[in-house]
């Protein structure tokens, strides 16, 4: 019944944030931020670039293709650094993995 | 990402004060983050350490459900991104799905901090839906005896075991909240077994806080030297032990601390709470405090009107109101003097330094009566309820 543990991020994986953390524009003070219990937490404009293509859908192998294309960057490089960036989240506790179904 | 969120320090006690220190610009007098609706104070516990005041809102005061939902309209508008439900017992409200949709359509990020002794796994579930964020159950201790003794309630404990393991298998994140005194701090190693068993995520090991009800039974919760050493070390362990499995915050009685309390993170500085019948507090013992007059959110003002210019949020904000030996402290701007209404209910005067501060004049009388209690005999509660307590029968000479 209760969802996993302690992820491993991997190129395959399809992270996505769960039910209990929100990410959200907020306008008041003009910041990103991700909303869980207790805790409000203001990630970067990287993060939060990331973060809005973990969509359960994509794995991060997906997402580090499309933001290198975006950047003109090395894509290993940038693989490396959203697996870092997402493995840290999840120990966090704030990431989840998509489930086996395919939506 | 580990330099760009903030570190969060596990023993924070305003955790959600984390935007602020990251961001500036939301810092003192921002709109706060997070909002306390205290939605009714029924409630069919009578724990003695109740943090509502002694004078209960009854039923017939409280904020219609219209008036409740534009309240949540006007916080989601000024800036304000999470709400707890509270109380009192939230679900005790025939309206709560209701608040709960309606805060979720305009955005806010609802916790429900609940006793949980009158929900139905169908209620649960509607809450679910109508999207709640994040369920809190207050937990007396793990075995039905002590758990069910203290919060006056029957079968309260099998209850709470009950609608935890639906949290779960509803896929909501769970905290458990335990608060401590003298009567249960044995417990706590089986209370940190039990939040791993019901697979909660956080932890809330909250020693009790002296004022209003808990003031009143003070003898019968105050906790020994020994047994808060005992505590702070199991705690120490067990957040190292289930690091990434079960987060720990941890309150300690600040009657045995040195240094006071930042209470709120200060007066009007990140806080406020909404009382049943539409007060706009800084704290939710602010009423205890008498000769404060409370805006409410039924009078023209509107709420980031009340929280920036009224009288009351005003009073003690910052450090103009301070006298010695508060004035000329170099903590002044550390902990603020510590917490309002316990130097309110402990000296009479909320403009004194909170006897918790070992510079307080009176923080070694006050220590030592506690030490007193703490060794004493007294372990009968006075029950908390609408008419004002009820004594518990045997248990003691």
């Amino acid at each position: 019944m209760a969802g996993p543990r302690n992820i491993s991020v991997s190129e395959a994986s399809r992270p996505v944030l769960p039910r209990h953390a929100k990410l959200k524009y907020d306008d008041t003070r003009k910041v990103w931020v991700i909303l869980a219990p207790e805790r409000v937490l203001a990630p970067d404009e990287i993060a939060v670039e990331v973060l809005q293509l973990c969509d359960g859908k994509r794995n991060v192998g997906d997402v580090s293709d499309q933001l290198a294309a975006k950047y003109a960057a090395p894509r290993e490089a940038i693989l490396a650094d959203v697996i870092v960036m997402l493995q840290d989240l999840a120990d966090k506790g704030f990431l989840t993995e998509a489930r086996e179904k395919t939506p | 990402m580990s330099d760009v969120l903030p570190t969060i320090p596990p023993d924070t006690s305003d955790s959600l004060a984390v935007l602020e220190k990251s961001r500036s610009t939301a810092e003192t007098f921002g709109i706060p983050l997070a909002v306390l609706l205290e939605i009714t104070h029924r409630c069919p516990l009578q724990c003695p350490y109740c943090s509502n005041p002694v004078e209960l809102d009854r039923s017939g005061k409280e904020l219609t459900t219209d008036e409740w939902k534009k309240v949540l309209s006007e916080l989601a508008e000024i800036g304000v991104l999470q709400v707890h439900f509270s109380g009192g017992e939230p679900t005790a409200r025939k309206d709560l799905v209701e608040l709960v949709k309606h805060a979720s359509d305009v955005g806010l990020y609802t916790n429900l901090i609940t006793s949980a002794v009158l929900l139905t796994r169908e209620k649960l579930s509607d809450l679910a839906d109508a999207g709640l964020c994040h369920v809190q159950i207050s937990f007396q201790g793990v075995e039905d005896g002590l758990a069910d003794r203290v919060a006056g309630y029957k079968n309260g404990h099998r209850k709470k075991l009950e609608v935890a393991k639906w949290t779960r298998e509803l896929d909501l994140p769970l905290t458990v909240n335990a608060v401590m005194h003298r009567q249960n701090l044995h417990q706590l190693p089986d209370i940190i077994q039990m939040s791993i068993d019901l697979d909660a995520d956080r932890l809330e090991v909250a020693n009790v806080q002296y004022y209003g009800w808990a003031l009143k039974n003070r003898a019968a919760l105050m906790p020994t030297v020994a047994q808060l050493d005992e505590c702070t070390r199991i705690v120490e362990e067990a957040r190292e032990r289930l690091k990434g499995t079960l987060a720990i915050d941890y309150v300690v009685p600040d009657y045995y601390a040195l240094r006071p309390k930042k209470c709120m993170g200060g007066w009007g500085r990140q806080f406020f709470n909404i009382s049943p019948a539409g007060k706009v507090l800084p704290c939710h013992a602010a009423e205890s405090i008498t000769g404060l007059d409370f805006e409410s959110v039924r009078s023209n003002h509107s709420i980031a009107w009340i929280w920036q210019n009224s009288d009351a949020f005003n009073r003690y904000r910052g450090t103009g109101w301070m006298k010695e030996p508060c004035k000329t402290c170099e903590f002044r701007e550390i902990d603020f003097g510590g917490c309002r209404c316990q130097a309110f209910a402990l000296t009479g005067d909320a403009a004194n330094t909170d006897p918790a501060c070992a510079l307080s004049p009176l923080h070694e009388t006050i220590f030592k009566q506690a030490e007193r209690e703490a060794e004493g005999e007294t372990n009968r509660f006075l029950y908390r309820n609408f008419a004002g307590g009820t004594l518990e029968s045997g248990n003691d000479a």
